[in-house]
């Protein structure tokens, strides 16, 4: 349940908020293609791709910045 | 206790001074300027132990009341019709956060067109943000209803802000007798105020006001509901407690002989005076009408209501606000609660005379009914 007021007194209990469920395409990542540039590591909103170029689909929104982002066209979107 | 001659505002200033808030924010408007005034003098002149807060605005006045009281101390601001206005977005958020803020409101209309005078549009407007809403017949009730307002709001139960409406200029700029408490019965009757739920603390962190996704948000609207729902309870507690202080007798409504009356007169604030006077008039006359006094408008006292009006034959409601094609807000609420022949009255809106004769043409008018709702004090076209 709800605390009174809907105080948080937990910090950095957002981690619950597992965002992946809002998504409609998901990136997935040819690691053949992949030039380890790191483009889509740094514009991830949600820093949901980790420096081993890992997609942590628990939080990914499906936004696709990294697809677009990516010089070599190894992230493609595709619907869940 | 001593007893002074001041207006229904010194009276407000004088509850605020006694139950000792710690921050004070609070922006000067007509009518209520001279609460903000007397706070500042409180404060200056070391009688309260206080931060006077020298706000831009009345949304800055609220935010800061807001923060204060989550920083975990009692607070106290006033405000009054477009500052009200102003307010509202913080009006809602006090009460999500279950700050137990208190404010004053010195009834006034709404522009536009713009006017300074007394009606029960401003807070009317906010009867739904979740606050606790007192409208007082006198300077006495004034001083009264801000300390039980206090003890109200901070039970566990309620957490939630309270709102004491009085009327401007009737109420705030007229000099009465009023008792004030002295500070040992009022530190017995409203202890320390201790958070249990938001503080300030850097040892313990935490965030008021995040956002709730579609997983939280409906269950914390809920919660405000049965705080809401607790508060009837809690208000009558709270009456009975000051009654054994103070001496003086409140609850949710006042039923001023309603128990063998044909009609029953319902309203809020300082026109229950007038009514009062019209009834005693109308009774040596023979006629039989009494008028129901709604003290507490939210929480809606709704079994209080049927108590009081159970042998009546007819309702009338005295609304000084108007939900345009509808009628006046107690009246809509009444309609929606109480199964009994009901009839709105609009009077008074932007100050316009509420006299004897308004109350009885309201009375004859609930007598021969010619429509639901009627307009009373309306000039003539070639007037």
């Amino acid at each position: 349940m709800v605390s009174t007021g809907c105080v948080i007194k937990d910090p950095g209990n957002s981690k619950k908020n597992k965002t992946g469920s809002w998504r409609t395409f998901k990136p997935v990542l040819d690691k053949e293609k992949c030039i380890g540039c790191d483009k889509c590591v740094m514009f991830c909103p949600d820093a949901a791709i980790n420096k081993d170029h890992d997609i942590n689909y628990d939080y990914c929104k499906g936004c696709g910045i990294c697809s677009a982002e990516c010089p070599v066209k190894a992230i493609e979107m595709i619907k869940e | 206790m001593t007893k002074e001659v001041m207006t229904a505002n010194k009276a407000v200033a004088e509850a605020a001074r006694l139950v000792k808030p710690k921050v004070i924010p609070v922006f000067p408007i007509t009518p209520q300027t001279s609460i903000s005034e007397y706070l500042a003098q409180y404060v200056a002149d070391g009688d309260i132990d206080a931060k006077y807060v020298k706000v831009e605005s009345e949304h800055s006045a609220i935010s800061a009341a807001v923060g204060a009281s989550g920083a975990g101390v009692r607070v106290f601001t006033a405000t009054s019709s477009q500052g009200l206005m102003l307010m509202h977005e913080i009006i809602f958020a006090a009460a999500g956060m279950r700050v137990p803020i208190v404010m004053a409101n010195a009834n006034r209309a709404i522009s536009a067109p713009l006017s300074i005078w007394n009606d029960q549009q401003d807070s009317i407007a906010q009867r739904d943000a979740g606050w606790l809403q007192t409208y007082v017949e006198d300077a006495q009730d004034a001083l009264d209803s801000t300390l039980m307002a206090y003890k109200i709001s901070e039970n566990d139960d309620v957490l939630l802000p309270s709102m004491v409406c009085l009327d401007g200029f009737i109420l705030t700029h007229t000099v009465e007798p009023v008792d004030i408490p002295n500070q040992e019965d009022v530190n017995k009757f409203l202890p320390s105020y201790n958070p249990k739920h938001s503080f300030l603390d850097p040892k313990e962190p935490m965030t008021l006001g995040a956002l709730a996704d579609p997983g939280y948000y409906f269950e914390a609207r809920h919660a405000i509901e049965i705080g809401m729902e607790k508060s009837i309870d809690v208000i009558k507690k709270t009456c009975k407690e000051f009654e054994e202080i103070f001496g003086r007798k409140y609850d949710l409504v006042e039923n001023y002989k309603c128990d063998d009356a044909e009609i029953v007169l319902v309203a809020m604030g300082s026109v229950c005076s007038t009514i009062k006077a019209v009834i005693d008039e109308l009774r040596e006359e023979g006629e039989k009408i009494g008028l129901l006094k709604i003290r507490v408008y939210r929480p809606f006292p709704v079994d209080e209501i049927n108590d009081a009006i159970k042998n009546c034959k007819k309702l009338s409601i005295l609304d000084k606000n108007i939900t345009f094609g509808i009628g006046g807000a107690l009246y809509s609420d009444i309609k929606a609660k109480i199964n009994k022949e009901t009839y709105g009255f609009i009077i008074g809106l932007g100050g316009r005379d509420i006299t004897p004769d308004t109350i009885k043409e309201v009375y004859e008018k609930t007598k021969n009914p010619e429509k639901d709702v009627t307009w009373v004090g309306l000039k003539k076209e070639d007037d």
